[in-house]
């Protein structure tokens, strides 16, 4: 067991992964010599050597549509795009291609590649740095999408991402590759190094897909969240001192349901929070499942917390945010609901 | 069993890295004068050579040579000389800016200026450029205010795009700038579809597209070339081949080309490459490319040979992927001294007045700059406020939008 950052976890992952099997292949705008320009591929080609690990051309169509190329030769393409922001070229190939290339040929090819990508906000990056494209993935059929919030975690799944038979998004929050985030961007950010929650275990594990894990427990309200907003919501529960039970989805495609439904009959009220703007977000989704299954066990109606709807403005990202403010706002409310 | 020996894969890799002794000897760099220099209205085809060449106008000697000289008045070449000087001393003022935490990023242009500076002067007032986040120097040329440009940068209450934007990001319509996207080469495309509606109305403006070497491998460059060849839309299309994109050198994205301009050859477009630290050169090919473009003739390809001398932005270390004199080694020279050697030859310039330009731009740029501080920066003082936040995603604030801004205390 060592302390590391969420990057040296995703480095470790994918040394691990290409030590382990030779079909593992790295590729990306700058990750070849430079190791990325947040350093998570840092090693891997003098390691491995640069047809295992390269730069590309800035093209992210040509990175997704050449990953699924080579999956379709028999590779385990590992692939990053720079910031989720700079996907939409890319889309066509993830959508109508990587998700529906085992379906289309019934079976006869499929599509193991992982499509790495930094998400989220609060590094002042402005529009262009800062989205969370989840739900466009989630409403793809045929990905699976994952979003750790831990270096562990994020070790954990990248391995089982890499090791999955289809193709997964694999969205790396950007605002925790140093270290946990309480919230406010007054406070500094403790490093996952001296944080208890930096522990990586070592050597090659999986962390299973689809398997949410229940951070903090409590009875008295669920919070349903993932990525950078799992560390907003614990401070949030700080704040409040009401006992909520934080729940971390990890997957978003495929969900735990079982997870989340169990948690939230246990305590009647349910808070659904992300990053995303609010309209047609994830969290619609997760409020209608819940609505569905746990009906007649809610006290109250599903609350949302996510981004306001509009882009994400860069002096005034610390208003954008969703803060352990709001988060604690609308637990009140709920609570007296 | 197949006989032939294994595949392997080719991976383009820069000549040296750090610690390696760089040597451009190599390089093929014409001698200044001695490119041809066709008609505007010659057929595309029989200019090919035009592509793998250098146009090159200022020599060693700092004389204009060749049939590209001659251009220009020695009172246009001294205001060409003030743009780049200002362009310099307020990339390093916004730098140290950003350094202090007054502000959370910059992009500087350091051995680039003659590129956006000497080209805006051969367009005229109505036409568009479609800029990238290294072309200030269009803004500077067109005498746009240092003072909104740092209020930009500064994300203050007097920030003309209101606090939303990556500092550098600037927009002005009445300057024939177009908003800078953070999504790379999408506008590329678009400075086509501009041409084209200039075109579609009769119109007599054109633009200039504008994109990075490493962004030439993006889908939306090639889709301007298609629908620039297509529609022969009055555009320069204008690459800047400053040889890095962040760590990855211009071979990767250059591949088998020979060269970037000659990526125009496959839509049978003609194709300039030019000495991009050398203001007069780059104001004839771009004066060329403006006049095809008007007489209706169709879009131009024009690459700029340049060296991208500081970082790629200020969350940039070059130094962990190319050595530390490479940008000393690069044979090109510095544009302003260039210039300036130019005009001393002339009689019209001396290291005394060149001097006191230099304090000038300072000067100025300190002058805006206490202004601009004064309004506020991004840590301190009258910033864009959260209330803005809310307006122009749509031209009226749809009701669930009005709601948020309420929730949100606004
Ligand atoms: C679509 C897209 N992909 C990736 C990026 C990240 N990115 C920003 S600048 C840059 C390098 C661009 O290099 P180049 O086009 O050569 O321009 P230069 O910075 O050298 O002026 C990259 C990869 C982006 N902004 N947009």
């Amino acid at each position: 067991m060592a302390r590391m950052t969420m990057i040296e976890a995703i480095q470790n992952a994918h040394d691990l992964a290409m030590a382990r099997d030779d079909r593992v292949v790295v590729f990306g705008e700058d990750v070849g010599f430079f190791g990325g320009v947040f350093r998570c591929t840092a090693g891997l080609q003098k390691k491995y050597g640069k047809s295992r690990c390269f730069d590309t051309p800035i093209s992210e169509l040509g990175i997704v549509g050449a990953a699924i190329g080579m999956a379709a030769y028999g590779l385990r393409p590992c692939v990053e795009i720079q910031f989720a922001d700079y996907m939409y070229p890319a889309y066509d190939q993830i959508v109508s291609e990587a998700a529906r290339l085992r379906y289309r040929s019934a079976g006869e090819f499929t599509c193991p590649i992982v499509i790495r990508m930094p998400m989220g906000g609060g590094i002042f990056g402005a529009q262009t740095h800062s989205q969370s494209p989840e739900a466009l993935f989630t409403h793809v059929t045929g990905l699976k999408t994952v979003v750790p919030s831990t270096p562990a975690d994020a070790k954990g799944l990248l391995l089982a991402s890499i090791a999955d038979p289809d193709p997964v998004i694999f969205l790396e929050p950007k605002r925790l590759y140093n270290g946990p985030f309480d919230g406010h961007h007054d406070r500094p950010v403790t490093s996952w190094r001296t944080h208890a929650l930096g522990e990586v275990p070592d050597g090659y594990f999986e962390t299973p897909l689809g398997v949410a894990s229940v951070v903090q427990a409590g009875d008295a309200l669920t919070i349903l969240t993932y990525g950078t907003m799992v560390h907003v919501a614990l401070a949030a529960v700080q704040e409040t001192g009401i006992a909520a039970e934080v729940i971390d989805l990890r997957t978003l495609l495929p969900l735990d349901r079982e997870t989340v439904m169990e948690s939230v009959r246990k305590t009647g009220r349910c808070l659904v929070l992300h990053e995303a703007t609010l309209t047609s977000g994830y969290g619609a989704e997760l409020a209608a499942q819940v609505q569905t299954d746990c009906f007649y066990h809610l006290e109250a109606p599903v609350a949302r917390v996510a981004g306001w709807d509009t882009p994400y403005p860069h002096a005034q990202e610390w208003d954008y945010f969703p803060g352990p403010a709001r988060v604690a706002r609308q637990m009140r409310a709920l609570m007296e609901a | 069993m197949d006989d032939h020996p294994p595949l392997a894969l080719h991976v383009p890799e820069p000549e040296w890295r750090p610690g390696d002794t760089p040597d451009f000897s190599r390089v093929e760099i014409p001698r200044a004068g001695s490119v041809r220099r066709p008609p505007v209205d010659e057929d595309p085809e029989a200019m090919r050579d035009l592509a793998f060449t250098i146009i090159r106008v200022l020599n060693r000697k700092g004389e204009a040579v060749g049939p590209w000289a001659g251009e220009l008045s020695e009172e246009e070449l001294l205001d060409g000389l003030r743009h780049m000087l200002l362009l310099r001393a307020y990339d390093a003022r916004m730098l140290m800016a950003q350094r202090q935490g007054k502000t959370s990023f910059y992009m500087q242009h350091l051995g680039e200026e003659a590129i956006s500076t000497a080209f805006r002067k051969a367009l005229g007032p109505r036409d568009m450029n479609f800029p990238t986040y290294r072309q200030a120097g269009l803004l500077i040329a067109s005498g746009y205010p240092l003072l909104k440009m740092m209020c930009q940068v500064y994300s203050n209450e007097e920030d003309p795009v209101r606090g939303r934007q990556l500092p550098v990001f600037y927009s002005s319509k009445e300057h024939g700038f177009f908003s800078i996207s953070g999504n790379l080469a999408t506008q590329y495309i678009q400075a086509v579809g501009w041409a084209m509606g200039s075109a579609i109305r009769g119109d007599t403006a054109i633009s200039a597209a504008w994109i990075g070497d490493g962004s030439t491998a993006e889908n939306d460059f090639h889709a301007a070339l298609v629908f620039a060849s297509t529609y022969k839309a009055p555009v320069v299309l204008n690459i800047v081949n400053n040889q890095w994109a962040i760590s990855t050198f211009q071979g990767i994205a250059r591949g088998g080309a020979g060269t970037f301009a000659a990526r125009g050859h496959g839509f049978g477009i003609p194709a300039l490459r030019v000495d991009g630290n050398d203001y007069l050169a780059v104001h004839a090919a771009a004066k060329w490319a403006v006049e095809r473009a008007r007489r209706n003739l169709g879009p131009t390809v024009v690459e700029y040979v340049t060296y991208r001398v500081g970082g790629h932005s200020t969350s940039d270390d070059p130094s962990a992927y190319r050595p530390k004199e490479e940008s000393t080694a690069w044979p090109l020279g510095d544009p302003i001294l260039r210039l300036k050697a130019h005009l001393i030859g002339l009689g019209a310039w001396s290291e005394e007045r060149h001097a006191q330009a230099e304090a000038e731009a300072t000067d100025t740029v300190r002058t805006a700059q206490r202004e601009a501080e004064a309004i506020g920066t991004m840590q301190t003082g009258r910033r864009a406020g959260p209330r803005d936040m809310f307006e122009d995603v749509y031209a009226e604030m749809p009701p669930h939008l009005v709601r948020q801004r309420h929730e949100a205390g606004y």
